[in-house]
């Protein structure tokens, strides 16, 4: 009985099930981190202009996300929105929210770090080429910057793709949701189906990470 | 008569499928010193490193003291305790004072006494001024006093044979005379046997006695100093130095 | 805002506050160790015992905190081995960090420049000399960094030990939510006790990035 607890991935649709919950998990991290990288790139420009005000309110944000767990960012919205703010929307969407938030926060970081490190004399010999300040970003300092933070980039991203991890918390079906019902469901029948459902969960995260991670990797070694 | 201290035969060394020294053979007499010149990219560093075991070599033979060297970390580990090296970057350990640069290997690595390699160490930093800096560390120093330290902290080893490549070439003009004397002095007064790499043909030629020229990792000619600099062998000489301002 | 309803709460967010200090002092105490250790290992190349390393850092940096957790708590008892949720999330806290600090260190050595190493052989060191005076004193300096960002995201994992049940911070205050339904006030005492934690957590390490940097290099 014990060694067979395997089957139960394959009894009745539950791997496609886990399948299900893992792709509710990789959208809402994609999604979260398009939005993030697009919210962070306008804020990291932001924070490299001379307005004070403007850079000292985002380096606060920014902070905020360094100082708070992702799991309490999660709550946050799962509370205020509703409570606060009576705004309804599925737990998908507020993951969404408080992930991309988060990434925005980080990756704004990110991209004014690597503006910052963009050489000064590639600036002046865009503007020396009469490059307006709009064009100057477009085509000098963000390709530029872009190359410098990549490997930041990915690391960030397999950060979020972990934390996905805690969108049990707020009741989305994700995939440990989702493993977690079906160990319950069939505990009677395969007492030992939690080593293989958390077995193969632990597996589906690294899949997804460990290349990713590898590529961050190799971009870094290249860089130096 | 002199007791030949270095023997090179047959040196041919690779970067991968590309041959970046080759066939180079030529013998080092105890007390001499030999200039290597050559263009940038001719494979003077790294026929400099390879006598220092740092790259390896396909064939061909390095002899020290009429033993054969063998290829291995252990025995390259011990010769190097007698073929000192000093880098155009000084290369000081930026977390430990010259001193403690200084005392390092001759204590943990020749594992000597404490005491007495300290005392020669304040002796041999008296010899190039550098006395009043023993405690301090090399981010405090200029780079003309980094490499004063550096080449301490190899002469603190004993070494019978000392390598230099391009010592001076990151020192601000001012500096680069002082350095120069250090290498003079150490030639004339204690007869030290070098080599070394230079692309300043004055150093050269005020302190080397035979000049070996390389180009493309070949050796085009072994003159003595005087004659090289006066009447070299070969037309690439010739035209190295015109190129040189020479 | 309820004052009442905060002070009231202050004993409970007292005792999830000291149980997440400690429980983060002992998970990254713990971290540093297991990280030394496997990058030694790395380092030095030791056949088998490094590919294990190897293996072991890959596994805990790219699985998230929660599954081993679940793991550890859930999946373990089935094949008899127990443990209460505190050394399980101690245990997960380390298994994860040391995968963290472990890469930290390696990055560290690989930091330490060529030329530095150059030099040191160029002196006679061995293997063991070059890495205990030349690469380990630089590139513990020069891992720095990725040991602040680990210390601070060591700290802030301590949240997932939430869902064992961990009685602490945001344990505390998810329970207190839960009981109350008063989000407000019990969120807000959560923020609070993790800032106070993190900032001067946060203040420290830059401190000691700075000094270790210029203790090392000088810059
Ligand atoms: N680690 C390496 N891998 C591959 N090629 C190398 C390596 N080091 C040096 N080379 C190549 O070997 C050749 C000789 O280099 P080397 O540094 O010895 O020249 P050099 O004579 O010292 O030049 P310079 O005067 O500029 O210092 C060059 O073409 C260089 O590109
Ligand atoms: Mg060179």
């Amino acid at each position: 009985m014990a060694h067979s607890g395997i089957n139960v991935l394959f009894s009745g649709s539950n791997f496609d099930r886990l399948l299900v919950g893992l792709w509710t998990s990789i959208w809402i991290a994609a999604l979260s981190i398009i939005i993030g990288l697009l919210i962070g790139t306008i804020f990291g420009v932001l924070r490299t202009m001379p307005n004070k005000i403007i850079r000292c309110i985002l380096r606060v944000y920014m902070e905020i996300f360094r100082i708070l767990p992702s799991v309490v960012l999660l709550y946050l919205v799962y509370y205020i929105l509703p409570r606060s703010l009576h705004i309804n929307w599925p737990g998908t969407w507020m993951a969404v929210l408080a992930f991309s938030l988060w990434v925005a926060a980080e990756f704004s970081d990110i991209v004014r770090g690597a503006l910052q490190s963009v050489p000064l004399a590639q600036k002046e010999s865009g503007l020396a080429l009469g490059l307006s300040k709009m064009q100057l970003f477009l085509y000098v300092l963000l390709p530029q910057a872009f190359k410098l933070e990549l490997p930041a980039t990915i690391n960030l991203a397999t950060r979020v793709i972990k934390t996905t991890s805690i969108l049990m918390l707020i009741s989305v079906m994700d995939v440990i949701n989702v493993g977690q019902q079906i160990i319950e469901a069939n505990n009677q029948k395969f007492p030992t189906g939690v080593f293989w459902v958390y077995g193969l969960i632990f597996f589906f995260y690294f899949i997804l990470d460990y290349p990713l991670s590898v590529w961050a990797k190799s971009l870094m070694a290249k860089q130096k | 008569m002199t007791e030949e201290i270095l023997k090179v035969e047959h040196l041919n060394k690779f970067y991968g499928d590309w041959q970046a020294l080759h066939d180079i053979s030529f013998n080092l007499k105890k007390g001499e010193v030999l200039a290597i010149l050559g263009p940038s990219g001719s494979g003077k560093s790294t026929l400099l490193r390879t006598l220092n075991g740092l790259e390896n070599y396909k064939n061909g033979e390095i002899v020290f003291h009429g033993k054969k060297v063998q290829p291995s970390p252990k025995e390259w580990q011990a010769i190097r305790q007698k073929i000192g090296m000093v880098f155009q970057s000084y290369d000081l350990f930026p977390n430990l004072t010259v001193m403690q640069n200084i005392l390092l290997a001759p204590t943990k690595v020749q594992k000597r006494d404490r005491a007495e390699v300290e005392q020669e160490a304040h002796h041999l930093l008296k010899r190039v001024n550098m006395d009043q800096y023993a405690d301090t560390y090399p981010r405090e120093l200029s780079g003309g006093q980094q490499q004063r330290v550096a080449i301490v902290r190899t002469l603190a080893m004993k070494p019978e044979v000392i390598l230099l490549d391009e010592i001076t070439a990151s020192l601000d003009p001012e500096m680069v005379r002082g350095i120069e004397d250090i290498v003079k002095k150490l030639s004339e007064n204690d007869h030290m046997t070098m080599i070394l790499v230079t692309h300043q043909m004055n150093f050269a030629k005020r302190v080397a006695d035979q000049v070996l020229f390389l180009e493309k990792g070949r050796i085009i000619e072994k003159t003595p100093c005087e004659q090289f600099f006066t009447e070299p062998q070969s037309e690439r000489a010739q035209q190295f130095l015109t190129d040189m301002d020479f | 805002m309820d004052w009442t309803i905060i002070q009231q709460a202050l004993p409970a967010y007292g005792h999830g506050f000291v149980l997440t200090v400690w429980l983060s002092l002992v998970g990254i105490i713990g971290s540093i160790i297991v990280g030394v250790i496997a990058s030694l290992l790395q380092y030095f190349k030791t056949p088998i015992l490094s590919q294990i390393a190897t293996a072991y850092v890959e596994l805990a940096r790219n699985t998230p905190l929660l599954i081993q957790l679940f793991f550890l708590y859930y999946a373990f008892p089935v094949i008899g081995w127990r443990m209460s949720s505190i050394t399980a999330g101690i245990i997960g806290l380390i298994f994860l960090g040391g995968g963290y600090m472990a890469e930290g260190f390696t990055g560290g050595f690989q930091g330490v420049t060529d030329s530095q190493i150059n030099s040191g052989e160029a002196l006679g060191m061995n293997r063991f000399q070059l890495a205990r005076y030349v690469v380990f004193p630089q590139g513990f300096a020069l891992s720095m960094p990725a040991l602040a960002a680990n210390v601070i995201f060591l700290i802030k994992e301590t949240s997932i030990f939430t869902v064992i049940a961990i009685p602490e911070l945001t344990n505390t205050a998810l329970d207190l939510i839960g009981m109350y339904y008063r989000s407000n006030e019990y969120l807000l005492m959560l923020v609070i006790g993790y800032a106070i934690i993190m900032i001067p957590v946060i203040l420290l390490l830059n401190w000691l990035e700075r000094k270790v940097r210029y203790g090392a290099f000088g810059d």
